[in-house]
């Protein structure tokens, strides 16, 4: 897809390359205007809508459904159960590989989850389609749900995350614990939480024999393409998936789920193109979500301060029917050096949907009860939290020995330190008060995250008047991929922005990976550039071969592109416009590929990783117990910035979230039914503004040769961690009172009566 | 679809007939009750917009100093009557402390006098609800109740009555105007709302057919303009419901107390009004001391509905709170954070 920017004088000034330079989106007036065209936008002649009837059991079956009911309502087309439903080519349950999650496509009448899709209603419009889902009445025989971390029988998982394994140990915790002099014991609880995108999964599907044209966000194109190719036995070049934008996607459009797949099969069923959209309380349950946790810190601490052993064991919950397990102790093998480090996890199989893939998965649970144990630990030896994470820096990775392929947490401490003013902290809790009588506390936390790259393709093309297009099917969640991906574009071909076209966001480009991991405008960035190096490189050889050229003999390392041409390094008058050398080779344009992939030799090698420091102030009324968190600082370094004011607004949201972690949300579970109670945005409870007085990010400068040749690391998840702990730990200072299950809720931090 | 009958009365006569029919429902503007229909609580046969009935959308001062506000004068135009926030700051107060801009600028005060329950259990078709289904149970009483009521509760229902717009309606004397079958009447705001008892079915009062056409704020309620506060704490700095409210209303003599006004919300299936409390306060200084001793009263028959026993001492808190916000005075301006203890916080630049 081509983005069609409005007519307007160019706002991009720009001062020597387009890295680095701060743009707003590029996408921005099609957003504020309406018209960038979202998924639930399309409106394909003919179209259906169809509404998906869900489980209101976490466990059992359905006995009945009252079809007939629902078929004849006025307005309603057809009803697709799982008598009904068009044969797929791969059985949804059928799992070939770790990254693929089982489904539920009305398989069979089994329920398994909450929410769970039951049936699909399809009809003239979205108003009978509802209703006929509400016809449709169904029966269940219900079996005991199994709900919470104590629900069933716990178990070691075969791995964790994306295949980690499920217990890691260096050195001896036992000893280490045995040998210090102050230890922390202590257990946190995070709650369930459940994706909440401005935009729910929405899906519109038209098939025209075996071709499919589908119109839904996600953050993965190629492998959403692949898994519906399998499910349908169709080739995937006969499937095309438009993703120009998206609203929000936190992980939970990374695969395609379960809702987007029925859009798919109800269409085949009424042979006319179908529009899915799901409600906001179908989110809770068929999408991903991010599971609950209960975790065990031991720390041991010697007379210096420093670090004996490191012992964190989590518990978590899966699905009854399918493998993902939060790596929540995992953010222990990066961030404190420790002679011993001991990570662990079990977990419980409970009737909820499948949980997966949701900001930071793994890195948020885990770094709020690190960070909070870590914090404890410094009290317990009556150390400032900050200087006592600085005594015990990690030097090279404190898992594997490696040395960092780049760390300048020193310097996010630091910086952050410096302009939150930190040292005016007082060492003990509950000494400070503002001049309304509040409860004032500073926190203090460590951002990490890891920086990934995966596959990626792109395409980069010289065209005759020496414009470029440059292709590549990336994603947009609203991160400003549009933006920054394109000023590494136009970087890449030595261009203007406003001289490249940029197409992503389209199944039928170049695979751009997933966009997740806080690897995309790594993975995609780096495939982009080298196409465009490519092209160039192209380019040099056809001027550097002709010898009616002035680059004639100058040898491709003697050439340098810029702003449209090529010139010779010796000699800069020397120089060709891209457009005069394709005209004279009689060339219409040239063309480059690039990919992207991570080093295999610098992964074994160095450890690749963003930090950050987050710090925060909160404000707690003595009597009541209400907590704000009235000033973020955050000081990150992430490599490279390819625009900052795209990063410092990812950081924004991620510490935005860090707040809602320690403070607002959660899913309220019924704990007889399983069922999430709150599943509105009413009381699904996120900060909004006035709970965000006041949030600064600082860019620290970091370079990284080793992650990739661009340098860039991840900013997407990285605010989520460090931010969570800050916040948590703030109430602690204010208040004096430790509170381990989160989100910390105003009856934890009153006082006493009397 | 569902379908049902849509009516739009030009004349309050004409509501009343068309909403006498059972399976009637009022519509103003639809901020809870359309909710309520999407998600399949409310089903009704026959939506009576009363949106476009002339005349119901004025404030007036009455005769006898009181102020008369139509059923459908919106929530924000009435918080921001300069008149009406002077008389009654803490009423304007609470009004900005619920819900979120947008819903204030269109819910009308009648509908947020008559607004439903937040009870997840009541919001879900599929739980057991006596207020929903009468006699099929209730499922918030052994469930998730963090929220749930410690006053006037029964075991039939423990859901608590959600306006904050009621609370300090109920401290000063509010009555309202309505119109049914048999012509006008009014009743204390005081006798709107019932509590739960055996029959939770039974919310208000209203009888089919009523139509609230005004609530009434009596003259002497604008005595205690100069020391009247609302405080509301949250879950959130802003839109969210109550956890637990309180309005506090004082008339000041010679440093005294003449008479108080205090009540409370989110506690109870009504606005719950402490007159012991009050009573308590005639007469004596402004002080810690008689304010715990004012929340003692207040909630001396308080008592726990399931996971909630922090909301009775939060409630005295709140109670003291209020009190003593009440007795500094009036600020001359709303604060930015209306009902919020973060009221006086710096860096909060907008109603919230
Ligand atoms: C997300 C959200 C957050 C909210 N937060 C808060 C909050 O923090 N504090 C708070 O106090 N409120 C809050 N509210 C509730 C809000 O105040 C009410 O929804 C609103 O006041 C209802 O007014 P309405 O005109 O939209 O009523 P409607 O939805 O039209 O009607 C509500 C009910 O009153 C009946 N009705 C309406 N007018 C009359 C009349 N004149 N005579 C007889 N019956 C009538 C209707 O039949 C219906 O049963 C919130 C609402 C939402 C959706
Ligand atoms: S508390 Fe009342 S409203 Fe809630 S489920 Fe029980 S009966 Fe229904």
């Amino acid at each position: 897809m081509t983005l069609e920017i409005l007519p307007q004088a160019s706002p991009h000034i720009r001062h020597g390359s387009n890295i680095g330079q701060p743009l707003t989106r590029r996408d921005g007036v099609l957003k504020v205007t309406g018209r960038a065209r979202y998924a639930a936008d399309n409106h394909p002649p003919g179209m259906l809508y169809a509404v998906l009837a869900v489980s209101s059991i976490a466990r059992g079956r359905v006995k009945s459904l009252n079809v007939e009911a629902a078929k004849s309502h006025k307005g309603v087309v057809d009803v697709m159960t799982s008598v009904n439903r068009p044969k797929l080519a791969q059985d949804p349950d059928e799992k070939s590989n770790p990254f693929m999650f089982r489904l539920d496509l009305l398989q069979n009448d089994r329920v398994r989850y909450a929410n769970q899709p039951i049936a699909v209603v399809i009809a003239e419009s979205l108003e009978a389609a509802t209703e006929g889902a509400a016809l449709l009445a169904p029966q269940y025989e219900a079996e005991p749900a199994r709900v919470g971390l104590d629900g069933a029988e716990s178990f070691v998982p075969p791995g964790v995350g994306v295949g980690g394994p499920a217990e890691i140990r260096k050195g001896d915790v036992e000893a280490g614990l045995d040998a210090a002099t102050k230890r922390i014991d202590a257990t946190y609880e995070t709650p369930s939480q459940y994706h909440n995108a401005m935009e729910p999964h929405a899906i519109v599907a038209a098939w025209d024999g075996d071709r499919l044209s589908i119109d839904t966000p996600s953050q993965g194109l190629a492998m959403a393409r692949g898994r519906i190719a399998g499910l349908f036995g169709l080739s995937p070049e006969n499937i095309h998936i438009r993703s120009p934008f998206l609203g929000g996607g936190f992980g939970s459009k990374g695969l395609i789920s379960g809702p987007q797949i029925l859009g798919v099969l109800a269409a085949k069923l009424v042979g006319r193109p179908v529009k899915l959209v799901l409600r906001r309380d179908q989110m809770y349950g068929p999408v991903g979500h991010r599971p609950p946790t209960r975790q065990r810190l031991r720390i041991g601490v010697d007379g210096e301060g420093r670090l004996t052993a490191l012992d964190h064991r989590a518990k978590t919950a899966s699905s009854t029917f399918d493998d993902f397990f939060e790596a929540a102790a995992d953010i222990s093998h990066t961030l404190y050096a420790s002679p011993a480090i001991a990570t662990s996890h079990e977990a419980v199989r409970i009737d909820i949907g499948t949980p997966l893939f949701m900001r930071a998965p793994g890195e948020a649970t885990g770094s709020i009860a690190l960070e909070s144990a870590i914090d404890e630990a410094a009290a317990a030896c009556g150390l400032d939290p900050l200087a006592f994470r600085v005594r015990n820096y990690a030097e090279v990775e404190p898992i594997s020995g490696k040395p960092f392929s780049s760390k300048a947490l020193r310097e996010c401490y630091a910086q952050g330190a410096e302009r939150f003013g930190w040292a005016r902290r007082p060492l003990a809790p509950r000494q400070m008060r503002d001049k309304d009588g509040f409860l004032v506390g500073w926190g203090v936390g460590t951002a990490t995250f890891p920086a990934l790259m995966f596959h990626a393709e792109a395409r980069a093309i010289i065209r005759r008047d020496g414009t470029g297009l440059v292709e590549s099917g990336a994603h947009d969640m609203g991160q400003g991929a549009w933006t920054a991906l394109a000023q590494i574009a136009a970087d890449g071909l030595a261009l203007d922005l406003d001289q490249i076209e940029f197409r992503a966001g389209s199944s039928d480009l170049p695979d751009a990976g997933i966009a997740g991991g806080s690897a995309h405008t790594a993975t995609a960035g780096m495939a982009i550039h080298s196409a465009g190096a490519d092209a160039i490189a192209k380019l040099a050889e056809l001027a550097t071969r002709d010898e009616r050229s002035p680059l004639y003999g100058a040898g491709n390392a003697g050439l340098v592109a810029r702003n449209g041409r090529l010139r010779r390094r010796d000699d800069e008058s020397r120089s060709e416009s891209y457009a005069e050398i394709l005209a004279r080779a009689g060339l219409g344009e040239i063309e480059g590929r690039g990919a992207s992939a991570a080093d295999p030799a610098a992964q074994s090698t160095y450890a690749m990783h963003a930090h950050g420091a987050v710090f925060a102030e909160v404000k707690v009324d003595p009597d009541l117990g209400q907590i704000r968190a009235t000033r973020l600082v955050g000081a990150f370094a992430a490599g490279r910035v390819i625009n900052p004011r795209l990063v410092r607004s990812q950081y924004h949201g991620g510490m935005i979230w860090g707040v809602s972690f320690a403070l607002n949300e959660q899913a309220i579970i019924d704990r007889r039914s399983g069922r999430v109670m709150n599943a509105d945005l009413a009381e699904y409870h996120v900060p909004v503004n006035a709970d965000i007085v006041s949030i600064e990010a600082l860019l620290v400068h970091e370079d990284d040769p080793y992650v990739n040749a661009l340098g860039v690391k991840g900013v997407g998840e990285i605010g989520v961690t460090g931010a969570a702990g800050a916040v948590a730990n703030a109430v602690w200072h204010a208040t004096g009172m430790r509170v381990r299950r989160f989100p910390i809720k105003l009856e934890d931090v009153l006082t006493p009566a009397g | 679809m569902n379908t049902f009958d849509y009516v739009r009365p030009s004349t309050v006569p004409d509501a009343v007939a068309a909403a006498a029919a059972p399976g009637s429902a009022y519509l103003a503007s639809g901020t809870n009750l359309l909710d309520l229909m999407k998600v399949g609580v409310a089903r009704p046969d026959r939506l009576v917009d009363i949106t476009h009935i002339a005349g119901l959308d004025r404030i007036e001062r009455l005769p006898d100093g009181g102020l008369r506000i139509g059923a459908l004068v919106r929530n924000a135009d009435l918080a921001h009557d300069p008149d009406f926030a002077r008389s009654y700051p803490a009423v304007a107060e609470a009004l900005l402390s619920g819900a979120s801009a947008q819903l204030r600028n269109a819910a009308t005060i009648g509908g947020n006098l008559l607004q439903r329950p937040r009870c997840a259990y009541f919001y879900d078709p599929f739980s057991a609800c006596n207020k929903r289904a009468p006699g099929s149970g209730c499922d918030a009483l052994h469930g998730e109740n963090r929220l749930h009521a410690v006053l006037g509760w029964s075991p039939s229902c423990i859901a608590v009555h959600p306006s904050d717009f009621c609370v300090p309606l109920i401290a000063l004397d509010a009555f309202v105007e309505i119109e049914g079958r048999n012509g006008r009447r009014e009743i204390s705001l005081d006798a709107l709302h019932l509590l739960p008892g055996d029959t939770p079915e039974r919310e208000t009062a209203l009888e089919p057919g009523d139509l609230i056409v005004a609530l009434r704020l009596p003259a002497r309620a604008a005595v205690f303009a100069g020391h009247a506060r609302y405080l509301k704490l949250r879950e959130r700095t802003s839109y969210a419901f109550a956890v637990v409210s309180a309005a506090a209303a004082l008339e000041m003599e010679d440093g005294a107390i003449r008479q108080a006004r205090l009540a409370l919300g989110g506690v109870a299936a009504k606005p719950w009004r402490a007159r012991a409390a009050e009573e308590s306060l005639a007469g004596e200084r402004p002080g810690e001391a008689i304010f715990r001793r004012a929340a003692e009263a207040a909630l001396a028959d308080a008592k726990p509905s399931g996971d909630n026993a922090f909301k009775i001492e939060l409630a005295r808190r709140i109670v003291v709170r209020a009190l003593a916000l009440a007795a500094a005075g009036t600020p001359a301006r709303l604060p930015a954070l209306p009902g919020s203890p973060f009221s006086s916080a710096p860096g909060a630049l907008h109603d919230a």
